[in-house]
């Protein structure tokens, strides 16, 4: 006989422990938070939200309670990070925690840039929403935020200028738990560009999670691109929930290179008639690197179009994951909605899992949606070869005009470039 | 300039050629001909290099060197050039990018300095003219959409801008209506000189009336069985592939 002693989870371990007396702000909305984080704990093994994607497991394995709820200093060394390409207009976080130094904002700029914390306290309504989610990740940023933004793009402002939002991990010596949270409001017939990246230095695990909300008001639009290229040992859920009103416009861009656990819940409320929104993902995966894009568009109101295309080329033993639900409602007449996703596999021992979830209420609407998986063309393959361009390069050409389907979506053309010199390299270095 | 001997290749467990012996001298041009499942495709793609095929005996020689230990690029780089049977189609390459990789590719391995954008384009526009291809069809995807004539015919273009020793056309006429035909032939013979050789592997004799050949092969069950000049491709015409197979069955 043996008495087995019951490890405590990490869901029951982080409960336990975690004192709210650290945070010195969003204390109502903060315990609000907990108490539903508590009621769902983290997603377990067989949640069918995360089943594929063990971020749970891996926190196990690489976090005690006491140190996701820690915040790490960092050290001057991790500015290398920055992009010189995107120094203008640049909102920089280091280990979740703003920095003044590394930010540098436009002082013309009509769009107000605020520190969240400071804009809760004097508007404590403005995370309202904060609650509406089911999922774990989200409730738990909503626990432990260290910092975050506020923007707000006042009536009729169209902003030329991108801004960029950098989150930085310095992962040198101490292991790093970030948790940071956007609060974007674009208001009618207003307009915003956002670049956000996160980079990490050092090879210490990094747990982060971003939360963003944004809600384009009528006839808004937004255009907002997410890069994800981090070295190091990243495990990362980011929630990004976009509310449209009437006859606005979304762009998003998901571009995923790198890191070591990643999942992207993208979420579309449309929430107005005549509304347009486009959704681009590119997730270029290898080593033991999974990628998990779960995205839900919610057509609620007549008269709206959305399309979807997310391209997946994975190699090594990385794994990639996509699900993509449209719902639309009894209400949503005259939807159009188109939802793609391509993956290429380019190894025995690389994955991928997608699954489209159609749910549709309304009878008079435009559907489509399709997921293919397949390997490099062989046949293609020689074609090139036999004109005497190397198996290699042969190679990267076949992706590069896989990958460039979604490239070639980017309307920036500074961003463009640079999204393509990534990719690039990363194509003739990784395949 | 191409020297096979006794080759023997197979396909998974399925035997294709057994025993082809061939010799193509500078400036000749030899047709292959032969009834469907002869082999002439499968010579093509062993020249080539397509890994479908195993090579189980015999030798081929180009320029001197062991043709069947090199890759498929290190081929077209000594100047085997292949003119696909099916053009594959390539989306998001374009035809124009596609040649000025292949090209410098080739440079390269020549010692030869890459050229620039000027340079190449200044070829590009002389190739055009001379297989007469629309222009707006090589800045488009590869293949992409063409029609059965288009695709031929930029697989013309290539070979003009590659400038190979030795072109293998695979059932180039096949899909081809008689116009097109004519200016794909025309583009094969503004390139013939006496330092390339040109290999046409055809089912019929329809194409050898505009390329005309110096010594017509026929295989059948993939070996040569006949070899003669441009009268035996009339000959083949005139009394079809039956004769052959009788004559074969007879011996």
């Amino acid at each position: 006989m043996s008495t087995a002693t019951e490890k405590k989870s990490l869901s029951t371990s982080l409960i336990e422990s975690l004192d709210l007396g650290q945070f010195s702000f969003a204390d109502t909305q903060r315990s609000e938070a907990f108490k539903a984080f508590k009621a769902t704990g983290f997603p377990e093994a067989k949640s069918e939200e995360y089943k594929f994607t063990p971020v749970t497991r891996s926190l196990t394995k690489h976090f005690s309670a006491p140190e996701l709820s820690k915040q790490t200093g960092a050290d001057e060394s991790v500015k290398t990070l920055l992009n010189p390409e995107f120094s203008e207009n640049r909102v920089v976080f280091v280990n979740g925690i703003y920095s003044k130094t590394l930010s540098s904002i436009t002082a013309d700029s009509k769009v107000t840039v605020q520190s969240l914390s400071e804009a809760v306290t004097a508007d404590p309504s403005l995370l309202f929403d904060q609650l509406n989610t089911t999922d774990p990740f989200a409730l738990l940023n909503s626990t432990l935020w260290s910092d975050g933004l506020y923007i707000n793009v006042p009536k009729n402002v169209v902003e030329k200028k991108p801004l960029f939002i950098h989150h930085l991990h310095d992962a040198n010596t101490e292991k790093v738990s970030a948790h940071t949270k956007l609060f974007i409001t674009i208001d009618e017939s207003a307009s915003l560009q956002i670049i956000e990246k996160t980079d990490t230095q050092g090879d210490q695990p990094v747990f982060n999670t971003i939360s963003e909300d944004i809600i384009v008001g009528e006839n808004g639009a937004i255009n907002y691109c997410k890069i994800q290229n981090d070295a190091g040992h990243l495990i990362q859920v980011a929630n990004t929930t976009i509310h449209q009103h009437k006859a606005s416009r979304a762009d998003t861009y998901t571009f995923t290179l790198n890191g070591k656990l990643i999942r992207n819940n993208l979420n579309i409320i449309i929430d107005g008639e005549g509304c347009e929104s486009h959704f681009f993902g590119l997730y270029l995966t290898d080593g033991d690197t999974l990628v998990d894009n779960h995205t839900t568009v919610d057509h609620k109101k007549p008269n709206s179009f959305s399309n979807e295309l997310y391209k997946g080329l994975m190699a090594g033993k990385s794994k990639g994951v996509f699900n993509g639900k449209i719902y639309v409602r009894p209400q949503a007449q005259k939807t159009n909605a188109f939802q793609s996703n391509r993956n290429l596999l380019l190894s025995d021992d690389a994955t991928v899992n997608t699954k489209p979830q159609l749910e549709i209420w309304a009878d008079d609407v435009k559907c489509s949606h399709g997921c293919t998986t397949g390997q490099l063309d062989e046949e293609a393959l020689f074609y090139l070869q036999s004109r005497g361009i190397p198996k290699g390069t042969a190679k990267a050409m076949l992706l590069y005009a896989f990958a460039g389907e979604v490239l070639e979506t980017i309307k920036n053309e500074q961003l463009k470039n640079y999204i393509d010199s990534i990719v690039s390299e990363r194509l003739h270095k990784s395949y | 300039m191409l020297k096979i001997k006794n080759i023997h290749a197979r396909v998974e467990e399925k035997a294709i050629l057994n025993g082809i012996n061939l010799e193509v001298k500078p400036g000749e041009v030899h047709a292959i001909m032969g009834p469907n499942g002869s082999g002439k495709s499968t010579l093509a793609s062993v020249l080539a290099g397509r890994e479908d095929f195993e090579v189980t005996d015999g030798s081929i020689e180009f320029l001197g060197k062991n043709l069947l230990e090199m890759s498929p690029e290190d081929r077209a780089r000594e100047g085997v050039f292949l003119a696909f049977q099916y053009p594959v189609e390539i989306p998001g390459v374009s035809t124009v990018n596609f040649m000025k990789t292949a090209l410098n590719k080739i440079r390269e391995y020549r010692g030869q300095d890459t050229l620039d954008a000027v340079s190449f384009l200044t070829l590009m526009k002389e190739k055009i003219n001379l297989v007469e291809i629309d222009k707006a069809l090589l800045n488009r995807s590869l293949n992409e959409g063409f029609s059965g004539g288009e695709k031929k015919r930029n697989e013309i273009f290539q070979m003009a801008m590659l400038e190979p020793k030795l072109a293998i056309l695979d059932e180039t006429d096949s899909g081809l209506d008689i116009d097109a035909l004519r200016i794909v032939a025309n583009g094969v013979n503004k390139l013939r000189t006496k330092d390339n050789a040109t290999i046409v592997v055809t089912h019929y004799q329809r194409l050898l009336e505009y390329i005309v050949p110096d010594y017509v092969h026929v295989l059948y069950k993939g070996k040569i069985v006949k070899s003669g000049t441009k009268e035996l491709a009339l000959e083949l015409e005139a009394k079809g592939y039956d004769w052959i197979k009788s004559e074969m069955e007879v011996a």
